[in-house]
């Protein structure tokens, strides 16, 4: 008896230990590439530690006095500029995205060429947002094609990125331009997976489209669309690339276009890691505390709705 | 067990064949000549002479590969890149160690009084004769607190006002520079020509920072003072001012510096007049922007000045200070190619009795008409005082241009131009105070 249930226990035990062999992998990347760095940024954040030229200074402990150079400074500007330009691409792309994702998933609309659109409203996205926003700057610069078109129809050229809302207009474009694509891809998968006898349901009860949408569609894509929201709002929250571009860096006119890791990215010029380290602590909490708040708002109709129903 | 232990006893084999391999390597470096001669700069200026006046004389012996290593200077980028190469150059492979690294006017000084830096007498080779006959003050610029020259150059800054020809005859009735010069002598005058040319529907300038180098040379303040304060100089406030009147009467053409529009500006249907610039301006940045060639002279204008100017710096760890050696006296105290480089490219060189000596021949310069500009520079070269002179140049012209193309585009008071100045450079250089 007890020689036979012997083996057999050791068994389990080495097949468990195989399972743990295969998940390190991620786990020891992580941590040495992801966690330390995560750390060691709060860590900084306490330092005073920057360079002039070859000469480095510090790291020398300041304790608080990092963060409260961050809270004299501007912080509070860049944050605003940052959620606007964000809302600003956020809102057209959801309206977009969702009537596109319910009409190329629709059962009765039976859209041709699908492959052929999605490929294209996704196809922005596969461009480097660098190469994206020199394209805008070419196109919308003082001489540029957009201005030549302007003249052409005899009307007053304008000079784009001299003006704080054409500036934000353009970000907000190519934002737009370079995520809706994404977007509808995500929001369509979350429509497939309701199902289908819903829609036909409604459709033999003779619910309009509109009532279909916010009746059926609205509630059962929910979790898919907080996803989406909190994704969103994480990237906008980082929204780096384009404006640096467009802007040569300066988030001119009047520091208006400024983003919170455009500034984050003005302190590291100098390897100032102590006060960049600051900048980052602040950003981790923004995002940590809008994405808990976005969730639990959101979840929490979400799943007191059916529960009212019922 | 067996298996692990197996492991163990390879990889601590390996790890120390591979110390050793290393650890071989950076002795046998230090003695012997390199394979590759790595050079750091920041565009292809020093490239193109190199290869024209260097490398096609054969000079580059066989088995040597030149690695360049080129990164543009806007935002810092290049002085970045070359801080973190110079500070890994003991720890670099072989063809990572930098031998040859340039440096530009606007942040010389942060490498010069530096161990980064050899010196170009005792550790380079050369001699205070080969440099005799070097214009002094690119030789100043490069000499450090001890007296230890650091970096030489092959050419001079002396800038004048490049101007449309055809532009001058409609505006000024003459394209002759002599009268043209006479017209534009002082700021004033300056400025009654922007006028008339503003009513025959031309631009005096192309843009806001056109005129900056002019007063920014002319200052007498360094930017930062002691206690690392910033201080601003009254040419500069003369720049902002001038500059704002030009905007609003619309004398300039609002173009950025270095932009397509900039250059759109002179070319055939281009209406801009004129650009402050010294030769390299000319030869390395103007001409292969236009088509405008032919159409251009050169005159001082209102104030002499200097901009720029590009210094070869030996690195210290190099493993090629024969080659380096090599590349200073060739291309920058070698009196027949220096003649060749000035008559060819039209680079205002550093040799001033080589200088003197074209300026009395019968040279010309296509670009320029055939005028002959470097005796039209002669004079201002001789007067270049860069003594004023500081580490944090480059920031300060690139954040203060920025900042108030703002207040020139009408979009902020001054007062907020100048917040925006202190907030950017302080940023960028945050031992700095206002």
């Amino acid at each position: 008896m007890t020689k036979t249930s012997r083996p057999q226990k050791k068994r389990l035990v080495d097949y468990s230990k195989w399972g743990y062999f295969f998940i390190a992998p991620f786990f020891i990347i992580y941590v040495i590439f992801s966690l330390i760095p995560l750390l060691s940024t709060f860590v900084y954040s306490f330092f005073e530690s920057y360079r002039i030229g070859l000469q480095q200074v510090g790291p020398n402990f300041v304790g608080f006095a990092n963060y409260k150079a961050v809270l004299e400074s501007d912080f509070l500007k860049y944050t605003m500029n940052t959620l606007l330009l964000w809302i600003l691409n956020f809102v057209p792309q959801i309206l977009v995205s969702l009537v596109l994702a319910v009409w190329f998933t629709s059962s009765s609309l039976r859209l041709k060429g699908q492959p052929f659109f999605k490929t294209i409203i996704y196809m922005p996205n596969l461009i480097m947002a660098s190469a994206f926003a020199m394209l805008f700057f070419a196109l919308f610069s003082d001489k540029g094609p957009v201005n030549i078109i302007l003249e052409g129809m005899d009307i007053e050229p304008i000079r784009f990125l001299t003006k704080i809302s054409w500036t934000r207009a353009l970000i907000s474009i190519m934002n737009f331009l370079m995520w809706f694509g994404n977007t509808t891809i995500l929001l369509m998968a979350g429509i497939l997976g309701i199902d289908e006898s819903l829609f036909e349901a409604s459709r033999i009860d003779g619910a309009s489209a509109l009532q279909t949408f916010f009746k059926i569609t609205m509630p059962l894509l929910m979790p898919i669309f907080i996803y989406v929201l909190i994704t969103s709002m994480i990237g906008g929250i980082q929204m780096f690339d384009v404006p640096q571009i467009l802007t040569n860096g300066s988030g001119n006119p009047n520091r208006t276009s400024m983003t919170l890791i455009m500034y984050l990215n003005r302190h590291l010029t100098s390897r100032n890691f102590g006060l960049g380290g600051a900048v980052s602590a602040f950003i981790f909490l923004m995002t940590s505390v809008l994405g808990f708040f976005t969730y639990r708002s959101l979840m929490s109709q979400y799943r007191k709705s059916p529960s009212r129903k019922s | 067990m067996r298996l692990s232990k197996k492991v163990l006893l390879v990889s601590l084999v390996l790890v120390l064949a591979a110390g050793m391999v290393f650890a071989g390597g950076s002795k046998d470096t230090a003695k012997k000549q390199g394979k590759v001669l790595t050079i750091y700069c920041w565009n292809d200026e020093f490239q193109t002479r190199f290869n024209d006046y260097f490398a096609a004389k054969g000079l580059v012996p066989d088995g040597i590969e030149v690695n360049w290593v080129i990164t543009p200077n806007q935002g810092n980028a290049y002085q970045n890149k070359l801080d973190e190469a110079l500070l890994r150059q003991n720890s670099a492979s072989e063809r990572d160690i930098i031998d040859i690294f340039l440096v530009e006017a606007d942040y010389a000084l942060r490498y010069v009084d530096t161990p980064f830096t050899l010196d170009v007498f005792k550790d380079v080779g050369l001699t205070s004769a080969d440099v005799a006959n070097q214009y002094k003050y690119t030789k100043d610029i490069m000499t450090d607190s001890k007296g230890v020259l650091k970096g030489v150059s092959w050419q001079a800054c002396p800038g004048g006002f490049i101007y449309r020809r055809s532009i001058a005859k409609a505006v000024l009735g003459t394209d002759d520079p002599a009268k043209v010069q006479e017209a534009l002598s002082s700021w004033d005058k300056f400025d009654a020509v922007a006028a008339q040319a503003k009513a025959k529907g031309y631009f005096m300038l192309s843009g806001f920072d056109d005129a900056f180098r002019v007063f920014s040379d002319n200052a007498k303040t360094p930017w930062v003072g002691a206690g690392d304060k910033i201080q601003i100089d009254a040419n500069i406030e003369r720049w902002i001012e001038q500059t704002k009147t030009y905007t609003d009467k619309g004398y300039n053409n609002k173009a950025n510096l270095w932009s397509a529009e900039s250059w759109a500006g002179g070319m055939k249907d281009g209406k801009v007049f004129g650009y402050f610039g010294p030769s390299w301006f000319q030869d390395f940045c103007l001409a292969p922007a236009v088509d405008t060639a032919g159409d251009w002279a050169v005159c001082t204008g209102p104030q002499g000045f200097s901009w720029g100017g590009t210094w070869i710096c030996a690195a210290a760890g190099t493993d090629n200070i024969d080659l380096v050696k090599q590349v200073m006296l060739t291309l920058t105290t070698d009196k027949d190619t220096l003649v060749a480089i000035a008559q060819e490219a039209g680079d205002f060189t550093n040799h001033e009795g080589a200088m003197a000596e074209i300026a009395k021949s019968s040279y010309g310069n296509p670009f320029l008409g055939g005028q002959n500009h470097i005796a039209y520079l002669l004079e201002s070269a001789k007067k270049i005082d860069r003594s004023s002179m500081g580490p944090y140049d480059q920031g300060m012209t690139e954040t203060i241009q920025a900042s108030f193309a703002d207040y020139f585009n009408g979009s902020v008071t001054k007062g907020q131009a100048w917040d925006n100045f202190y907030k950017a450079i302080i940023e960028l250089h945050p031992n700095l105070k206002k």
